[in-house]
């Protein structure tokens, strides 16, 4: 009977260690100093029309009115922004969360991103860039931009678009037209090529308290107005290739965005 | 009892340490994972091809789809193959405007082209987009009346299943002789993804390998530029070279629809007559165009772009011009245009012997 139990017991026992995972290569447990708490940030894109929410659900179906009384229909909003950085107002460190993200308003997954690194809990300011800067504005070389035709003809200057809007105007009449809102690099009358990107630097403290959720809102109505009322009737399309509206459009762009709800949960 | 503690235990442990059913007997075949070929301009310009997880390439899988493409057991009556509607020569596609069903009745949308079908990244397959992944898309024809026309896909499995040769092949390419249509699209997609066009003379001009003639250099400007062509908003530029979008346009060929394209899938009025961009590499092989093959010459589709838009209210803002007809491209544009969306033709796609029935 004794004999029996103890056979019984050496059996599960290499049973056991024979099913046991083989940590071999596992990486040995080290304790690690208590640090500061580190945490991954998210971003919510929010876009409005003067306090209209428009999403993938209603955009094509909305009717807006500009600044300049045009009334209008959109049919395809892309939009890219990059070098999302949160400096730490304690520290100065900055802080690279985000080289990019394009969103396309039909596609509600591109509305939300999380940040690529993690940082520490504290008080920090957002920086970003409207498009790409001339350092990271470089053509062909983002395969996911290139695969979504983002790029931005090289006879303009190359790299990528930084908007495109596509819709109609005058839909309240009988004859409505179409515009295409397309930002990028600008070609000057001598043939020159010049960077079309907006930085902003926003001025709210911003409480990285862990899950931190930071919207980010972009009012479309002020491309049409601050400071240069846009009139489609005038500058509807080919716009790409126009130097005043592209930079008509640098100076329209800078008042777009600014910082919503900030949610630490 | 003691005896019963321990006959548990070891029934546990005995259990616990056996193999799950799921997993591929000892004895069974493992295929041998397939070496896509990339061509450099795809490697350097595109994100990877996207290959489901669930239907990895193998040897065995795509060589079991091929010869499934080429074969006409997956027809009513055996006259049909998927390939009698989708030639290699054609870049897979067809030149009848509506190719024939087993029927002899023509199905109701011009053949499309199949190539470079794992960059399609939405994944969004038929001209209307209604299916969703190549697998999917596969399982359709077979049993459509106007196509491949069967009454069943049951139909389809019991002659594959019956044939000498197939369940030895599904058996190797997939680990079961059981031969079901999840299995049959599956090996048929898996070819499909091998059918990879990145060899044109624009992918060698792209390459540094040779040059564009004056006339197809100013063609490529006239595509690329949004006073002329503005082609490259829905058909690609040199960065992208799957030459579409792979989105939903209407491109102004009607005032009404008879058929809603996405429209359709979608039940969204906004969407009616937008189909997909069709790619422009190829084009050589490819025609008719349009999703109705309404056009014959390519000639006819540099027109139609130029002068021969027609309004409707979902036509997309990026036809310019739409009231004075289209872009009203000069003569001397419209032949360089021509001559330059003929260099993303890839002979050697259309000629390569891995696609041809032999």
């Amino acid at each position: 009977m004794k004999l029996i139990k103890f056979f019984a017991f050496i059996f599960i026992g290499l049973g056991v260690l024979s099913c046991a995972e083989d940590n071999d290569d596992a990486t040995p447990f080290v304790p690690t100093n208590v640090t500061t708490p580190m945490t991954s940030v998210d971003f919510k894109l929010s876009n409005d029309f003067d306090g209209t929410l428009v999403d993938n659900t209603n955009f094509t179906t909305l009717t807006l009115t500009n600044e300049n009384g045009e009334v209008l229909r959109a049919e395809r909003i892309r939009y890219l922004i990059s070098k999302l950085e949160l400096t730490s107002v304690e520290t100065g460190t900055v802080y690279k969360l985000k080289d990019y993200n394009l969103l396309d308003i039909s596609d509600e997954t591109t509305y939300n991103f999380t940040s690529d690194i993690q940082i520490p809990l504290g008080n920090y300011k957002l920086s970003m860039v409207w498009g790409f800067n001339e350092e990271d504005n470089v053509d062909g070389v983002y395969v996911d931009l290139n695969a979504a035709s983002w790029g931005w003809p090289q006879g303009l200057g190359g790299g990528y678009h930084f908007l495109q809007f596509d819709g109609k105007y005058n839909v309240d009449t009988a004859s409505p037209m179409p515009f295409n809102f397309h930002n990028g690099t600008a070609k000057n009358a001598a043939g020159e090529f010049e960077q079309n990107f907006v930085t902003f630097a926003f001025d709210t403290d911003i409480l990285i308290a862990g899950n931190t959720e930071i919207e980010l809102k972009m009012n479309i109505a002020e491309l049409f107005r601050n400071p240069n009322t846009w009139d489609l009737n005038v500058l509807d399309t080919p716009l790409m290739p126009n130097y005043t509206a592209q930079k008509m459009m640098q100076q329209n762009v800078a008042s777009v965005f600014s910082i919503g709800t900030i949610s630490n949960n | 009892m003691k005896y019963w503690f321990i006959i548990l235990s070891l029934s546990i442990l005995v259990v616990s340490c056996s193999k799950d059913e799921n997993e591929t007997s000892e004895d069974a075949y493992e295929p041998i994972p397939f070496a896509l070929q990339i061509p450099e301009v795809f490697q350097q310009k595109l994100p990877s091809p996207l290959i489901p997880v669930s239907n990895p390439l193998t040897n065995e899988g795509v060589a079991l789809g091929k010869k499934l493409f080429f074969d006409r057991i997956l027809s009513a009556n055996n006259s049909l193959a998927c390939v009698s509607c989708h030639a290699p020569q054609k870049a897979f596609s067809d030149d009848r405007v509506l190719s024939l069903g087993v029927n002899g009745q023509p199905g109701s949308r011009h053949s499309m082209p199949l190539f470079n079908l794992a960059w399609n990244l939405d994944e969004k397959f038929f001209w209307d987009g209604h299916k969703f992944s190549l697998e999917l898309q596969a399982l359709e024809p077979v049993t459509q009346a106007n196509e491949l026309g069967n009454i069943s896909w049951e139909d389809v499995e019991e002659k594959l299943q019956n044939h000498p040769e197939y369940p030895n092949l599904f058996n190797r390419a997939f680990g079961t002789a059981t031969i079901t249509k999840e299995l049959v699209v599956k090996a048929i997609a898996q070819f499909e993804r091998t059918l990879i066009s990145g060899n044109s003379k624009f992918d060698q001009f792209t390459l540094g390998q040779v040059s564009l003639s004056p006339q197809e250099q100013n063609g490529l400007d006239v595509f690329m530029d949004e006073t002329r062509g503005d082609c490259f908003h829905c058909h690609g530029n040199p960065n992208n070279p799957l030459w579409t979008d792979n989105k939903f346009h209407n491109n102004g060929l009607d005032a009404t629809f008879s058929d809603l394209g996405l429209g359709g899938v979608t039940g969204d009025s906004n969407d009616d007559g937008k189909f997909k961009s069709p790619s422009l590499r190829n084009l050589q092989y490819t025609a008719p165009y349009m999703h109705d093959g309404r056009f014959a010459t390519l000639d006819e589709v540099i027109d139609h772009y130029s002068e021969g838009l027609v309004n409707s209210p979902t036509i997309d803002p990026l036809m310019k011009k739409v009231d004075q007809g289209g872009v009203q491209l000069s003569a001397q544009d419209r032949a360089d245009l021509k001559a330059f969306l003929l260099t993303l033709s890839d002979p050697e796609f259309v000629n390569n012997p891995a696609f041809q029935n032999q």
